[in-house]
């Protein structure tokens, strides 16, 4: 086992002309949260997205654990699905699957894919719902819960696959303000006890109380990186200042 | 109404049950079935990024569409023959029909997937779902609701459809009707009881419709 369970180089992508990624490195100790954050179209999603595979770069490598991906040499579907199971993945509009209820979202990757008993799934996945305040809510269907309830299942839904590192894809952006702050203290409480966590977010509090780095991104690159008090508090570069000012003021 | 009349009602409605429940019903159910499975397969192909695989089902769908069913059903009872493949009437009939729903509702489920959010893809991708296991668990269960109306329209007409094959001596409910018919003169009677009998199944169809779209919505927010 590795020191650092997450270890990116040299990520480029191209949507036709658009240059979205243009070399960037990523390097995640175990156990630590990173913080994505930047401007629209600044690339941070695709970053997030190669690391299991929905997007797929046209160049760089993504290692979790001891898998090993080089996108330059296109990866059969085999080394993809065994890069995707590293990871759960948390989406900014949840995408629970509105066909079953709370719990079968949760077991479904579980019972289906990984073909384990019955009994222990249902029991961990309970646990997990317990575990992100829903447990009572395991026979409803998904469109009977609150915003905030949803993306909490979606959590639970990640976790439920036994995944080495946990994926947030702006997981508050499609909330309601008030809903925001269950969503990020279940969030906080992973990282406390030792999840590994990408987080792309607009939320600067979250970065400043929960991360160990932060890195910004803009046209495709990491134009900073550093501690959340480097990054987030003394900016050097004046695109992140700028990009934090109209954060936190945006008239 | 007449005496005889009514007889000749009441002595028509044993035959033409015979029509349904021998010939129209069975043909529609073998049809439709048999038509849902090639449908899925030629939308599946139909969005398939490999555009050979999609050209064939382009083609085959734009055949079926662009040919009136009555010349279908004769290519194949009558045609084949001629090319050496003489197929039975019951058989040749269910192979038209198949072929036909297989074009129509090939559209309706490809539409029906294609409206599946992007997500629920990428979602069922990132709990470790390959693309049959996705399709099978988590696309199709949701395509279902939404085709679920446009495919009843699909059996609707196929059951009326069927009434075709007494043109290749099939005995089904028409055909029947057309038997009764022919020594009496007493065509008008005769085919109102055929249309009742139509109008009947395809009643109890649109109530089947509608309980199993009310089954099928229950995890949608009304």
């Amino acid at each position: 086992m590795t020191e650092h369970l997450l270890d990116v180089q040299g990520l480029n992508k191209s949507f036709g002309d658009n240059h979205v990624l243009r070399g960037v490195d990523l390097i995640v100790p175990t156990g630590s949260v990173t913080v994505l954050i930047g401007p629209s179209g600044s690339g941070k999603t695709t970053v997030l997205r190669s690391l299991n595979a929905l997007e797929i770069p046209d160049a760089g490598t993504v290692r979790i654990g001891d898998v090993s991906v080089d996108f330059g040499a296109k990866p059969d579907r085999r080394q993809i699905t065994e890069l995707r199971a590293q990871s759960g993945m948390v989406f900014q509009s949840h995408n629970l699957f509105p066909h079953l209820s709370v719990l079968r979202n949760v077991t479904e990757g579980p019972l289906v894919v990984q073909k384990r008993p019955a009994a222990e799934v249902n029991a961990e996945a309970l646990e997990l719902l317990r575990r992100v305040g829903l447990a009572e809510k395991a026979e409803q269907f998904p469109y009977q819960l609150s915003g905030g309830q949803q993306q909490r299942v979606g959590i639970a839904r990640a976790l439920a696959i036994k995944p080495r590192l946990m994926l947030f894809d702006e997981p508050t952006s499609a909330l309601d303000p008030e809903l925001v702050g269950e969503v990020l203290a279940v969030m906080k409480d992973l990282a406390a006890d030792g999840w590994t966590m990408v987080v792309v977010t607009h939320e600067i509090r979250f970065a400043r109380q929960v991360a160990d780095q932060v890195l910004f991104l803009d046209g495709g690159v990491v134009a900073e990186r550093g501690t959340p008090a480097e990054v987030l508090d003394h900016p050097k570069e004046e695109r992140t200042q700028r990009f934090l000012h109209r954060l936190i003021d945006p008239l | 109404m007449d005496q005889s009349t009514v007889e000749l009602i009441r002595s028509s409605l044993g035959p033409l049950l015979e029509g349904m429940v021998k010939g129209t019903i069975p043909l529609t159910a073998i049809s439709f079935v048999l038509g849902l499975l090639l449908a899925l397969v030629v939308a599946l192909m139909r969005l398939s990024p490999i555009w050979p695989v999609s050209a064939i089902a382009r083609f085959y769908v734009s055949v079926i569409r662009g040919t009136p069913l009555l010349v279908q059903l004769f290519i194949i009872f009558y045609g084949l023959p001629s090319l050496g493949a003489t197929i039975d009437p019951w058989p040749s009939a269910v192979l038209a029909f198949t072929l036909n729903v297989g074009g129509y509702a090939s559209e309706i489920i490809r539409a029906a997937i294609i409206s599946v959010p992007r997500g629920q893809w990428e979602a069922a991708q990132t709990v470790g779902m390959n693309y049959p296991t996705t399709l099978r668990r988590i696309i199709l269960p949701q395509a279902a609701r939404v085709s679920v109306p446009p495919l009843s329209n699909t059996l609707i007409s196929l059951v009326k459809d069927t009434s075709l094959a007494s043109t290749i001596l099939v005995t089904e409910t028409f055909r029947k009707a057309q038997e009764l018919a022919g020594p009496t003169f007493e065509f008008f009677t005769l085919y109102m009881v055929a249309a009742a009998y139509y109008w009947a199944v395809c009643l109890v169809l649109s109530f089947a419709q509608s309980r199993l779209e009310t089954r099928l919505d229950r995890y949608v927010a009304s």
